[in-house]
């Protein structure tokens, strides 16, 4: 295939739509972001796309619950198309925001497809914190990222519900058995290390995961932040690199659309 | 009847909302709390079923991981609790609350619809806390009473539909024949904020017309005149000791841009910001706009809406720009005041401090707008008078920037509807703060709801890109009566009342006119875009209505139902305010130097001064702002080894794939103004300017604003000061050579008691914007790498007056730092030189605290140690003394570190600017600083110091 199409979803409140598509372009996709309105009006066209990215922001103003308004419309009104587009090996990736509606949609972890088993709630800092993590990539089982790219990964998160909790244990011990966490926080040797390192108090440090077909990636931090070399906060001590660590996830996505489409 | 849902956490999950408002009664010490459990609860009007109430619970608001719910399908009974205090707060009918649009749009996705729903929040207090204590934790801890109901249980709390009723009837105001008494009355009791001269001149004019003036042209004529909108103090004439001045702002701050006559300079002074060229593509427009009152009021909503107002200022700049960063400057009382200390009718400063980051955090982080800059200020006088900064850049097409309504375009309203809130505002704004304020002025305080105005901005975006529109500006101040009537000014306007599209009913044709509801921007359309225009903005659910449209006979007409209400002559309306003539005087204060005995140490010093509220690390504020979203941060707020040092200004790559960014910075001190307002201005452009150098700008293309809050300037003495600071912006921005293009200023901050008036402190806000090249040529602050060399650029003069160190002592001064423009300009030139060669490895300014502070800062910032010597730094002969080198706040001091393998090249590049290699980097974490004596004055190590400067807002 020659050049993969990425459709970024936006609605009311989105705000990373922009950096999302940068980033999708560097790495050599084109990216579209089309309005929840547009794609309700005209479900079909979700099929001229290999990956459907869910960016960050504060969808409904985070009313009710983050990314909850959203989660409800994909849930209640594009079921079938999200689920033929999953049967399709297509990707979907969904950052801060985005992790938080494919969690409370029931696309992640997603044992039973729309059904919700985690959540994301407040950090127990009780508020928004924007700051750089160290992630520890602990899983190949996503087409986005795997162990041999890197061993840690360097990326902000900027956010006030990231804490992700498990329904029961049961759903942890699958994620686990499973290998779908795919980013813990750590800090920078790559050892668990509490508060700030992991900003929001998840359980297990967990990060990112993504669902039993590795075609689905959620993720608080933010890889689309990271993308070129002076976006990295320390570049002015350590030189600049050729991209930044985020740039990576997008890279390998469009590698994987260029391989299967 | 309505019925009722609550949300709420499952008891194994401890509630952070609930830990939170302990750790805030605790603070304030009210009570001892053992446990908090917080509810949401959601009212719905209209008649739902037991399964629908259900489904909502489920499907909607509860999370099934961590949440039970409670449905209730008649909830005029809530029974008390025994293990619990119950508080209810609820917002009081009419206050904006987002979620409740939000719920009722989620509810239409489940195809559930109801009447209405209204949210509240329920505080369950462990019962152990005593009973009298929890009416004052409601009142002081949980709601602002101005816009929230509180209900403590066994009372059973009352909900209602905002429905409010009044009927038509057109208002006859009775003025010609009135005496000057009865004017006065008129004003005073219509809070039209209008003075004796400008009364009559309006009873001239419908003498004249041989009728009375109803009661919203009366309104629109205050909301046009009102110093907020016109400035008339300071475009008005002065008297300054004798001299006059006619029109202060065109002959100090617009004169200086006019002299330098800058090529880049793109629009000065009459849009809703400046404008400067930033590439081939594109300009930047900057505006920074205060937000006092409100927020002294309702700390969060004002604040919120402070951010919501100057990002629509930029929106309705030039067609139309789109934000790509925030600044926030805030001035508060002592965050420490002892609760008995706070004036009658004032909130704690704390209180103050926390709701305005909060509601600066909510709204700017949710309309993904990285808030990249800012500053706190601490003084005792600004208790019941806080000054909220809040600031916007903006990037714009270059053909985009000029625009002109036209006859026979259509008036389109977009955005939000409309609402009793904020009526007044523009007039409150230009009136004294005093101890009924908190409760009389409720009005004029509002809530914004950020997504509202972010899908404004997004639809927006793509109709100024279609050309579907010639003029657009926003609802701020002065509501409709303000857009239309800017708008229209040279056209003249017809506007039908009754189609502005209203949040509830029962709005009078006046209030509708000038209510300054939020998110609400107005576009001139031409007739033929009509129907590509609603479609556009009717796709992403945002309202846009058709309200009138403008005319050329230069007349403005409102109807309400068919009736005329109001025709007022455009010409009368914008050129009809009679000037003043007020008087100012300025005469030195006679303070003196004081005396302090020489120390052998001044470790326990620079500490104290690392603690100082205004040195201390501001991580606390900062890392709850989103300053990363759009991903152009390249210089942020925080820098160095752990992400945790002070910046000297942003940097902002607004275009991703271009290497061109922009500069932010700002410089403020109230204190030298106590001393010198002259000397105050110069200092805080200096302080602008020597930022964006330390971050490797220059001074080729950067412009600045202008922001003045000062007491009531009806006095002479506090006019006086304002004089001398607009005099210095004038001499110090023409030396420097960079104009200012847009400004703004708010006066009458004070607030009366009934002992005493508290005028604050003269604060002028100086911000500069910047274009820088290449951003791969950013300096940042921290210490890079042992055995690099520290020199300190500039020359330290004995100029301890207003400085942070004679304030640790209890003393004020009198040798305010001066700036020296011509070597300042040379200083800064030569440095710039440097770093755009790549040969400086970090710099830092040296503001508050001075040297010692910076090195301090440097050093902890990169995790190294530092080994200087004061005999190698500049300085003006006379000085023998260890502490004023150490701490003196001398302008356009810059501390620079360079690799060894540059110091001749540095050093050659300098040559004809003072500078003084005092001494290097060293591994060891030990900031060690030799006095002239040769002798060791501090050697601290750098955590024990970070700790001292981290400490006081580890909140």
């Amino acid at each position: 295939m020659k050049t993969p199409k990425v459709l970024v979803l936006r609605t009311a409140g989105t705000n990373c739509d922009n950096e999302t598509k940068y980033a999708f372009e560097k790495a050599g996709a084109k990216a579209e972001v089309i309005h929840i309105n547009a794609l309700l009006s005209n479900k079909k066209i979700l099929e001229n796309y290999q990956l459907l990215a869910l960016p960050g922001g504060f969808t409904y103003g985070d009313d009710v619950a983050a990314g909850k308004i959203l989660a409800n419309q994909i849930k209640y009104h594009l079921e079938d198309e999200i689920k033929n587009f999953i049967d399709a090996k297509k990707l979907i990736l969904g950052i801060c925001n985005g992790f938080q509606v494919l969690v409370r949609a029931g696309l992640l972890p997603s044992f039973e497809r729309f059904h919700q088993e985690a959540t994301l709630t407040h950090n127990d800092s009780n508020k928004f914190e924007d700051r750089w993590v160290y992630l520890k990539i602990c899983a190949d089982t996503s087409y986005f990222i795997r162990r041999e790219h890197a061993p840690i990964l360097y990326l902000p998160v900027a956010h006030g519900e990231g804490k992700f909790l498990a329904k029961d244990k049961d759903v942890l011990d699958k994620m686990v058995k499973n290998c779908q966490i795919v980013f813990q926080y750590v800090d920078k040797n790559g050892e668990d290390a509490g508060y700030p390192m992991n900003p929001n108090g998840s359980v297990l440090n967990i990060a990112g995961i993504c669902d039993q077909t590795g075609q689905i990636l959620g993720m608080m931090p933010h890889p689309e932040r990271n993308v070129d070399p002076t976006q990295q906060p320390c570049w002015t001590r350590q030189g600049l690199k050729d991209s930044g660590d985020g740039f990576l996830i997008f890279k390998n996505a469009v590698q994987y659309m260029k391989e299967i489409f | 009847m309505h019925s009722r849902i609550e949300v709420f956490l499952k008891d194994e999950y401890a509630d952070p909302l609930g830990k939170n408002v302990i750790s805030e009664i605790e603070t304030f010490g009210f009570a001892k709390v053992k446990n908090i459990r917080v509810r949401q609860v959601y009212i719905f009007f209209g008649k739902l079923t037991e399964n629908e109430l259900d489904t909502i619970a489920k499907k909607l608001l509860a999370d099934s991981v961590t949440q039970h719910y409670l449905c209730t399908s008649d909830s005029s009974h809530q029974p008390p609790h025994e293990h619990f205090h119950i508080i209810e707060v609820s917002r009081k009918p009419g206050v904006m609350d987002p979620v409740e649009q939000s719920v009722i749009k989620a509810l239409r996705d489940i195809n559930i619809s109801v009447d209405g729903v209204k949210t509240a929040h329920k505080y369950m207090i462990d019962a152990s806390v005593p009973a009298e204590a929890i009416p004052v934790i409601a009142a002081k801890v949980l709601a602002n009473t101005n816009i929230e109901d509180v209900f403590i249980y066994p009372e059973i709390p009352k909900y209602r539909q905002t429905v409010f009723s009044a009927p038509f009837k057109k208002k006859i105001i009775p003025l010609i024949n009135a005496q000057d008494v009865q004017l006065e009355k008129i004003s005073v009791e219509g809070q039209l904020s209008l003075n004796i001269h400008e009364m009559r001149a309006i009873q001239q004019y419908y003498t004249t017309l041989r009728r009375e003036p109803t009661d919203i042209e009366l309104e629109t004529i205050a909301q046009t005149w009102s110093e907020h909108c016109v400035h008339k103090t300071l475009k008005g004439r002065i008297c300054f000791n004798g001299k006059i001045i006619d029109n202060l702002l065109k002959n100090t701050v617009m004169k200086a841009t006019e002299e330098l006559n800058a090529p880049w300079c793109v629009s000065v002074f009459k849009d809703n910001a400046g404008i400067i060229e930033f590439d081939e593509e594109y300009n930047v427009c900057f505006k920074v706009e205060t937000h006092n009152h409100p927020s002294a009021i309702e700390p969060y909503g004002g604040a919120n809406t402070g951010i919501g107002g100057v990002v629509r200022d930029i929106m309705g700049t030039g067609l139309g720009a789109k934000p790509i960063l925030n600044t926030d400057v805030f001035c508060f009382g002592m965050p420490d005041t002892p609760p008995e200390k706070i004036p009658k009718g004032a909130l704690h400063p704390k209180k103050v401090f926390k709701g305005v980051v909060a509601g600066v955090r909510d709204y700017g982080n949710r309309m993904g707008i990285p808030t990249v800059n800012g500053a706190i200020y601490f003084d005792e006088r600004y208790i019941g008078n806080p000054i909220v900064f809040c600031g916007t850049a903006g990037i714009i097409p270059k053909n985009m920037c000029q625009k002109e309504s036209r006859p026979d375009d259509l008036i389109v309203v977009v955005g939000g509807r409309t609402g009793r809130d904020g009526i007044h505002g523009a007039t409150f704004s230009s009136a004294e703060l005093h101890e009924q304020s908190e409760h009389m002025s409720g009005g004029a305080v509002q809530i914004g709801n950020a997504i509202t105005e972010k899908m404004t901005l997004d639809t927006l975006l793509q109709a100024r890109d279609r050309g579907l529109y010639n003029c657009i500006t926003d609802c701020g101040a002065g509501g409709l009566s303000s857009a239309v009537g800017e708008m229209g000014q040279h056209t003249g306007a017809c506007v039908y009342l009754e189609k502005v599209p209203l949040k509830y009913e029962g709005l009078s044709y006046a209030e509708i006119w000038i209510s300054e509801a939020q998110e609400r921007m107005v576009l001139s359309v031409p007739r033929e875009k009509e129907k590509e225009v609603l479609a556009l903005f009717n796709a992403e659910n945002v309202e846009a209505t058709v309200i009138g449209h403008f005319t050329g006979d230069n007349m403005l007409r409102l109807y309400y139902q068919s009736e005329m209400v109001g025709e007022l002559e455009m010409d009368f309306l914008h050129n009809g305010l009679p000037r003043l003539e007020r008087e100012a005087i300025w005469s030195a204060p006679g303070f003196e130097e004081p005396f302090l005995p020489e120390k052998e140490n001044y470790g326990t010093d620079l500490k104290k001064l690392l603690s100082e509220w205004n040195v201390c690390s501001k991580e606390w504020v900062i890392r709850q702002y989103d300053h990363e979203v759009q991903g152009g941060s390249v210089l942020k707020p925080l820098q160095g080894v752990q992400n945790d040092g002070p910046g000297d200004a942003c940097i902002v790559k607004p275009v991703l794939w271009r290497n061109k960014g922009i500069i932010v910075s700002n410089g403020m001190n109230p204190r030298y103004g106590d001393i010198d307002p002259y000397h105050m201005a110069a200092s805080a452009i200096d302080e602008a300017l020597r930022q964006i150098i330390s971050v490797g700008g220059n001074l080729e293309r950067v412009a600045l604003l202008d922001n003045f809050c000062w007491g009531n300037t009806n006095k002479p003495d506090r006019l006086g000061s304002l004089v001398m600071a607009a005099q210095a912006c004038y001499d110090i921005a023409v030396a420097y050579g960079t104009p200012f293009i847009s400004g703004k200023d708010s006066l009458n901050n004070e607030f009366i008691t009934e002992t005493e008036t508290i005028v604050i402190p003269p604060t002028l806000l100086i911000s500069a914007i910047s274009v820088l090249d290449d951003v791969r040529h950013a300096v940042s602050m921290d210490a890079k790498e042992p055995g690099n060399l520290i020199y300190l650029v500039g020359v330290t003069r004995n100029e301890l007056g207003g400085s942070h160190y004679y304030h640790i002592h209890g003393h004020k001064g009198k040798n305010v730092p001066v700036v020296n423009a011509f070597s300042g300009k040379k200083t800064m030139n030569t440095l710039s030189i440097a770093t755009a060669r790549g040969i400086v490895r970090s710099c830092h300014d040296c503001s508050e605290g001075g040297l010692a502070v910076a090195a301090a800062e440097m050093a902890f910032a990169g995790g190294y140690g530092m080994e200087l010597d004061l005999s190698q730094a500049v300085v003006e002969s006379e000085i023998t003394r260890n502490d004023t080198i150490l701490f003196s706040e001398s302008n356009t001091r810059f501390l620079v570190e360079v690799k060894p393998e540059h110091k001749i090249e540095f050093e050659a590049v300098m040559k004809d600017v003072s500078h003084g290699l005092l001494g290097k980097i060293r591994q060891e974490p030990c900031l060690k600083i030799i006095g002239l004596n040769n002798t060791t004055i501090i050697e601290e190590d750098i955590y024990a110091l970070k700790e001292a400067w981290q400490s006081p807002l580890r909140w």
